[in-house]
């Protein structure tokens, strides 16, 4: 490294020379307590986190006896006594996962597709000029993701659909859009890592380019890029704002895509403030950030079973 | 000849894929910025939001943005920097340090809301701190924190192993190898991978919906004394930030101006986020040059 | 060397404001209470946490401002967060205010006899109906049809041979619960939209023919052309048939205290009751004073003559 590093190290080792071996042991002693707290605190943070949330999810089941199926599978949300009483958060679970899926439909393929032109095809101009600036699209905030779909992707549906513009097709494409940097980058990172060797093999023996890509880099990449497109998905899931923006967060099932629908994480945004605490229609809420919870854990335990098949 | 012609098809797939998305991304960006900068003068920067007359500007959530930024980072930096010291140099391989990989793990996969649900449940009620700057930044230090970690251990896994074990070998205790050789070594990563974290956390806004509030109270901004509820500098006060602002005055704004408030909100927005991007690029770059050109 | 002891400093200073945070938060909300009752003479001083309904979040922010005008040393944080956060954080002690918009008695999960009400203003509310659907005044029972979903097409009720778009207003929130109650006696409407603000629902409105959505008075204004206030059962939608009751779709804003207001509470409360405010920052907001009203209504719903 530097001489800077040098000089300093050989600084500290005179002085520890100098100094008793016991408050070597003791300085040593502190460092260890303080890095094994820090490590500690992570650990307590998790299990508060998923303690906490889960014992809060739970108390509808428990304290107001809903009833767990009817909870998952219930068509009609109508927890705040209007009428009858109903909670059937399944159109919001539906919400979740289609919005998730489309997106991922649309920017798996946009995205990996992408990756290969920047690791393949324009190498230079791909990692030198593109990879950057889709990296630091990464970065761009949700909201602003969600501004432009209620600006630009909305009226555009209006126009060229039966609809109203809010609808699930809308809240697909503003997700996809902002996962597509977040997975073209990560492909683009597994693809990089394949060894040039089995690349220049496969061009060796005759291979044209596309017969590569399909043939041994497609396979060699496999897990990773399906990591990438998992942990896509898992932002899309948990995206709030940007979704509650512009689907329109109607209670019932979508019927097409241009309809209005709802998500798990748009009804909690849009009704946390309007419920007390300890009541129903609040600790119903708190539920349906259980299922966020629940969900975000699967999608660890699908990225972990990926990457183990990654190894054999 | 068959071959060819689908290598060239799947070429030019590959090529309208980049195309595509290269095109959104660019429209993306442009529409922000030019619709956003018109709306930018200094007035708009430098006044108070109205919650019902048109005009209003965005001075007190820019400094919110920063403040709860700053806060975020005093918190999250040190514990995650000393986080990912424990993974990279003290974990043994064994039940505990799998623990903690799984902990940091969920961590950075927890979606945003759900982490201003756990903010909005421990810090704002049971803490009883209320909507306020600190109960927003510990629950973005929740979120920050696994990063720092990842860039720390990535960091100081980086340095070659060389240069540990010569300080090892000159009697160093192992602690004091961490402080004198690894840290100093680690720092232009760790550096650039805060201020990238940096960048998210500034555009962060559903942790904060239910932690640090959706308004700001009158600030006096001569006023610095962080205990006196007029200062902006006290952190028990509720605080919107900019993005914050951006989602309610499209969900719940009642000001005719909305969309230039949204509009121009979103391109500071944006700008910040560019800005802590390319410095952390080019600091990166320049340690990396002085580094590599010393070698 | 240097560089990890400021590291080291800084952790210290983390867990010295972490404490800090413990205490402060406790700290602030005792001194809340107490820096009211100081204030005994004029100008009042001390400071006071008023947050909730978003709907009255303007009013109360203009109010507090010009409050601050005459009380420079009285300090008042207007917060949002929707009247059940209003509600529970009163009721918690957080907030020293609490606004909402619907009576504490209609929720659960809220001791309501702990906390006074003081209903500083009247809200009047109606359909709010795009201007091609070719309605203007419904009957009751009509609009019933048109907000459960028993009729889907306008040219059913006297309109435009054009389907109905139906933008409703989130469970719980307080346009949604009195429109429900005095608009549709009831009845809980169809599935539609659902958004929470009412800029938003007057441009979909606008934007959207055969949309219909529900909107206080406040929000018509000549240059929306395409948003129409709609009468009900002939009586016109206007402050003046609310103040006497004849048309039914109105609500109370109310600031919730726990236990009675002193101090700066007491202070800020007469004030918003006081002339200055119902006569001019009232009206000017597109409320309707409390103190003009010739009925009144209870927790139930039910409305009796003053």
């Amino acid at each position: 490294m530097s001489n800077s590093n040098y000089s300093s190290t050989s600084s500290s080792t005179h002085r520890l020379i100098k100094n008793k071996n016991g408050s070597v042991k003791r300085n040593e002693l502190r460092g260890k307590v303080v890095v094994y707290s820090c490590a500690v605190l992570i650990i307590i943070a998790t299990i508060a986190i998923t303690l906490f949330l889960t014992i809060k999810g739970l108390q509808s089941f428990i304290v107001n006896g809903v009833n767990v199926g009817e909870f998952l599978t219930g068509l009609t949300w109508s927890p705040s006594g209007e009428g009858d009483v109903a909670y059937g958060a399944f159109p919001f679970i539906f919400g979740s996962f289609s919005v998730t899926f489309l997106a991922a439909l649309f920017a798996a393929p946009l995205g990996i597709g992408s990756a290969i032109f920047m690791t393949e095809i324009a190498k230079t101009w791909g990692q030198k000029v593109l990879q950057p600036v889709i990296e630091i699209l990464v970065g761009i905030p949700s909201v602003v993701y969600g501004l432009i779909g209620l600006t630009v992707i909305v009226p555009l549906i209006r126009e060229h659909s039966s609809g109203i513009g809010f609808s699930l097709l809308a809240g697909m494409i503003v997700v996809g859009v902002m996962i597509l940097p977040t997975v073209t980058s990560i492909s683009a990172d597994a693809l990089k890592s394949i060894p040039q060797d089995i690349k220049d093999a496969s061009y060796g023996l005759g291979a044209t380019r596309w017969q590569t890509i399909y043939k041994v880099i497609l396979p060699a990449a496999m897990p990773s890029l399906a990591t990438a497109v998992v942990l896509g998905m898992a932002r899309a899931f948990g995206e709030a704002l940007a979704v509650q923006m512009v689907i329109g967060n109607s209670k019932a099932l979508p019927e097409s895509i241009t309809d209005q629908a709802a998500t798990l994480t748009s009804i909690i945004t849009l009704s946390m403030g309007h419920t007390t605490y300890g009541s129903l229609h609040n600790n119903l809420l708190w539920s349906l950030g259980l299922i966020l919870l629940v969900m975000s854990y699967v999608f660890i335990i699908i990225i972990r079973f990926i990457s183990s098949r990654r190894k054999v | 000849m068959n071959r060819r012609i689908s290598n060239n098809i799947a070429t030019s797939v590959f090529i309208l894929c980049a195309v595509v998305m290269i095109a959104t991304l660019v429209y993306l960006l442009g529409y922000i910025l030019t619709n956003g900068f018109a709306e930018i003068d200094w007035s708009f920067l430098s006044s108070n939001s109205s919650s019902f007359q048109e005009g209003g500007g965005i001075k007190n959530q820019l400094w919110n943005s920063f403040y709860i930024l700053m806060m975020t980072m005093l918190f999250s930096v040190p514990l995650g920097v000393l986080g990912g010291i424990y993974l990279a140099e003290y974990s043994k391989p064994g039940k505990i340090t799998n623990v903690i990989r799984t902990s940091v793990e969920v961590l950075s996969s927890l979606p945003s809301i759900v982490v201003g649900m756990f903010g909005l449940l421990v810090f704002v009620q049971y803490m009883g701190l209320g909507y306020s700057i600190i109960a927003g930044a510990l629950a973005l230090t929740v979120f920050n924190l696994p990063v720092i970690v990842r860039v720390t251990e990535d960091s100081i896994r980086s340095i070659p192993l060389k240069q540990k074990n010569a300080s090892l070998a000159l009697g160093i205790t192992h602690w004091h190898t961490v402080k004198t050789v690894l840290v100093p070594a680690a720092f232009p990563g760790i550096l650039t991978g805060v201020i990238l974290s940096a960048g998210r956390v500034f555009g962060e806004a559903a942790a904060l919906l239910f932690t640090a509030g959706l308004s700001t109270p009158n600030l006096n901004f001569t006023n610095w004394n962080p205990f006196e509820s007029t200062s902006p500098l006290n952190p028990f006060r509720s605080a919107e930030t900019l993005s914050v602002h951006i989602w309610k005055v499209n969900s719940q704004g009642i000001m005719p101006d909305v969309l230039e408030i949204a509009n121009g909100s979103a391109a500071v927005l944006i700008i910040f986020v560019l800005i802590f991007n390319l410095s952390a690029r080019i600091i990166g770059g320049v340690i990396f040059a002085k580094i590599s050109g010393k070698k | 060397m240097k560089k990890f002891k400021s590291l080291a400093i800084m952790f210290t200073f983390v867990l010295v404001m972490g404490v800090l945070a413990a205490c402060g938060g406790g700290n602030d909300n005792s001194s809340n209470g107490n820096g009211g009752e100081e204030g005994s003479s004029e100008a009042v001083s001390g400071s006071i946490i008023v947050g909730g309904s978003s709907a009255l979040q303007p009013l109360a922010a203009a109010a507090v401002e010009q409050f601050q005008q005459n009380n420079p040393d009285a300090q008042i944080d207007v917060q949002g967060g929707g009247s059940g956060t209003g509600l529970s954080e009163v009721a918690a002690g957080n907030f020293d205010i609490g606004n909402a918009d619907y009576f504490a008695e209609s929720k659960e999960g809220i001791e309501a006899s702990e906390l006074v009400d003081h209903k500083v203003a009247v809200v009047g509310m109606t359909a709010a109906v795009n201007a091609e659907a070719g309605v203007t005044d419904i009957s009751k029972e009509d609009l019933i049809k048109v907000f459960t979903g028993e009729v889907t097409n306008w040219k059913d009720v006297g309109g435009e041979d054009m389907e109905i778009q139906l933008v409703n207003r989130p469970d719980g929130s307080g346009t949604r619960a009195t429109f429900n109650e005095f608009g549709l006696d009831g009845a809980t409407p169809a599935e539609g939209i659902t958004e929470d603000s009412s800029n938003t629902v007057k441009k979909i409105v606008n934007d959207t023919p055969g949309a219909v959505g529900y909107l206080a008075f406040s929000y018509f204004d000549d240059s929306d052309s395409n948003v129409k206030k709609m009468a009900i059962d002939g009586v016109e939608a206007t402050d003046e048939n609310v103040k006497t009751g004849d048309f039914p779709i109105w609500a109370y804003e109310h600031m919730y205290t726990k236990g009675e207001p002193e101090g700066l509470e007491k202070a800020f409360l007469d004030y918003m009751m006081s002339d200055e405010i119902q006569t001019s920052l009232v009206p000017e907001q597109g409320y309707i004073a409390a103190s003009e009203m010739k009925v009144e209504r209870d927790a139930e719903g039910n409305q009796s003559d003053l």
